[in-house]
């Protein structure tokens, strides 16, 4: 009897020992699976339109990366667009966040209110309204109405994330910059912005992430010009050329470098005790 | 630990005029409805040590960041020198500040702090870096110049922040309670430190504090604020010695106040019939109700001076330099210290009773406490 109650205690610590790791490993899998099978369909040499059954291995997709009629002009415009706005929201994000921190203005409180609204409102009504708003002023829908939504949206993700190393940043160190002889633009310039770079840096590059993969608002005013996304959409419809596997792995292979630079970095940083 | 004159050279005016480097006239601040520092007056003189004290929200830090240009006065004026200041902002004063969080720049190292406002003047590159090392030598922080202000303890980050201060060589430095966040030991260091390069390199200081220890051991002069004025401005001996408000003498050491009616040109009566007898100049005109005051230590117990007032002790407390009684009187409970001059914890005890005398020369009157809680 002992044995056997010693043996189910057993293999009870054991499955208590491993049901973690089993749990995490599924988690992971979970996850990841969906990209690895992105990556692995990039390398693969469909004999139809789809992209969807496993036919062999192939560089080509890699070496005629732009093959499909289209694509190269999607991912330039996709990227001009993202450049553009992500550096124009970061600006003036970065300006309508120290105005909130720093000043009390009337009108402050409805401010704060209006620039979490783009965040919580679901980005179909966001894409209708401005629709809407686009052709009532008889805009001309194209490059400019894209570039336009993806600042708008963009800015309340630049404010959120510059404010919030704001709040917690020390006023006698611009008064001490002050005291010490520098006026307003020299501290802004050798105090504020140094210390509020990191921020400024993390919200530059959530706008570009939001704005390139952005779909729905982009749809809404995009006229008659194709971003990426909107490429992707119409191609899947049609059958997916394996183009868009590359490029959605090209993406996320610069994201990870950039992720895994980032962490090295602020290690090093740390380790010589500088943040 | 030697230290030289290198920044500005001592004082010349110690013969001469007296020259007035700070003047506050009829400075008034409001902060909303909230009157932070009320139709205030003042003259700083060349090369003092000057104490702003005060408890907290009395007005002292609003006085010093209107001087260095954080805060404009509602009404009044500020002169540095001859020059009236108002409107200027900071960066155009010719004073520098060491604040109660240092503000040391997080993202430069501690030479490029002190450096900063060199640069800003536009200091040559060669005559910079000497400055800057001559300034931390100064401050006893050699070789710590490419650190960043984390790696450095608290009583160094407050050296620095004197450093980088005093390296733009001000008119005035102002020191916004920069002891604060030390631990009592390095506090006493740092006050003795502050004092000898205040006198070494001839620098106004204005020190703003609530520590009246702190303030009596630095500052020549010192200003005792309460609810945006000044109490009492004076040495620190005067402020001790002849309080002037009860304020002064509750806020500077232990004071024992006796109510009390003048009745006479150096009489006083208590409310119990006694006669104190008070230097003529220390009613300064006053008239009915005053209140009497007795520092502790002025108060013996063994009789012998002028002033006598007899009671019971109730407490009595051996703290080794000297024994502290509590003794009621019929004009209420005096503090009373006795300093231990030979060795044993011998003296009165608890309910015995015995008879308190002072001298009128150690007596002073304030305005009476009564109505003003």
């Amino acid at each position: 009897m002992s044995g056997v109650m010693d043996l189910g205690g057993r293999a009870w610590a054991l499955a208590r020992r491993n049901v973690l790791a089993a749990y995490s490993v599924l988690f992971f899998a979970y996850l990841l699976l969906p990209i690895a099978i992105v990556i692995a369909f990039s390398f693969n040499n469909p004999t139809g339109r789809f992209n969807y059954v496993w036919q062999g291995f192939t560089w080509n997709n890699w070496r005629y990366w732009d093959g499909v009629p289209g694509l190269r002009g999607a991912i330039e415009l996709s990227l001009e667009i993202a450049v553009i706005a992500s550096l124009v929201a970061t600006a003036l994000g970065t300006l309508v966040a120290l105005a909130l921190v720093r000043y009390g203005f009337r009108g402050r409180g409805a401010t704060n209110l209006l620039i979490f609204l783009p965040l919580s409102t679901p980005e179909i009504v966001l894409g209708a309204s401005l629709l809407t708003l686009f052709l009532n002023a008889n805009v001309a829908f194209g490059f400019w109405t894209i570039l336009i939504a993806h600042i708008m949206f963009c800015i309340s993700f630049a404010v959120v994330t510059v404010k919030a190393r704001l709040v917690g940043f020390d006023r006698h160190l611009e008064e001490a910059a002050m005291d010490l002889g520098a006026n307003e633009w020299a501290t802004f310039q050798k105090v504020t912005l140094p210390l509020i770079a990191p921020a400024i840096l993390a919200a530059l590059l959530l706008c570009f992430a939001i704005s390139i993969d952005d779909f729905v608002v982009t749809y809404f005013n995009s006229g008659t010009r194709i971003t990426f996304p909107l490429f992707v959409w119409g191609s899947a419809r049609i059958g997916a050329p394996p183009q868009i596997n590359v490029i959605g792995t090209a993406i996320f292979v610069v994201a990870v470098g950039l992720m895994v630079t980032n962490v090295l970095v602020q290690n090093r940083r740390g380790k010589r005790g500088l943040v | 630990m030697a230290v030289e004159p290198r920044v500005a050279p001592a004082p010349a005016g110690q013969t001469g005029p007296r020259i007035v480097d700070v003047r506050l006239e009829g400075v008034t601040k409001r902060f909303d409805d909230v009157v932070a520092v009320d139709d205030l007056s003042l003259e700083i003189e060349q090369g003092s040590f000057f104490a702003l004290l005060g408890p907290s929200g009395c007005g002292k830090t609003t006085t010093l960041r209107m001087i260095g240009g954080f805060e404009e006065p509602t009404s009044g004026t500020i002169f540095l020198g001859d020059r009236d200041v108002v409107g200027l902002p900071p960066y155009r004063r010719d004073v520098n500040t060491v604040f109660q969080s240092y503000a040391l720049f997080p993202h430069l190292s501690i030479f490029e702090n002190v450096a900063f406002g060199l640069r800003r003047q536009g200091a040559e590159r060669k005559g910079l870096r000497g400055r800057v090392l001559e300034m931390l030598h100064l401050v006893e922080l050699e070789g710590m110049e490419r650190r960043k202000p984390r790696q450095l303890s608290g009583g160094q980050q407050q050296r620095v922040a004197l450093a980088r201060a005093l390296v733009c060589s001000p008119r005035v430095l102002l020191l916004d309670e920069p002891l604060g966040a030390l631990d009592l030991k390095l506090r006493k260091q740092m006050q003795l430190f502050l004092k000898r390069i205040q006198h070494d390199i001839g620098i106004t200081f204005i020190h703003v504090t609530h520590d009246q220890e702190e303030a009596m051991t630095m500052a020549d002069r010192i200003a005792v604020m309460n609810k945006g004025r000044i109490d009492q401005l004076g040495s620190p001996d005067e402020l001790y010695e002849r309080p002037e408000t009860p304020f002064v003498a509750g806020f500077l050491g232990v004071s024992n106040l006796l109510p009390g009616t003048v009745a006479g040109a150096d009489v006083v009566r208590l409310d119990d019939g006694t006669q104190v007898h008070v230097a003529a100049e220390a009613l300064q005109g006053r008239t009915g109700r005053v209140a009497v005051g007795i520092r502790p230590e002025k108060i013996r117990i063994d009789g012998g001076d002028a002033n006598t007032l007899p009671g019971t002790v109730s407490e009595s407390a051996y703290v080794g330099v000297a024994t502290q009684y509590i003794v009621e009187t019929g004009s209420g409970r005096l503090t009373v210290y006795v300093q231990n001059v030979r060795p044993g914890a011998e003296g009165a005890a608890p309910g015995d009773r015995l008879t308190l005398s002072w001298s009128p020369d150690a007596t002073f009157v304030v305005d009476s406490t009564e109505g003003s809680a």
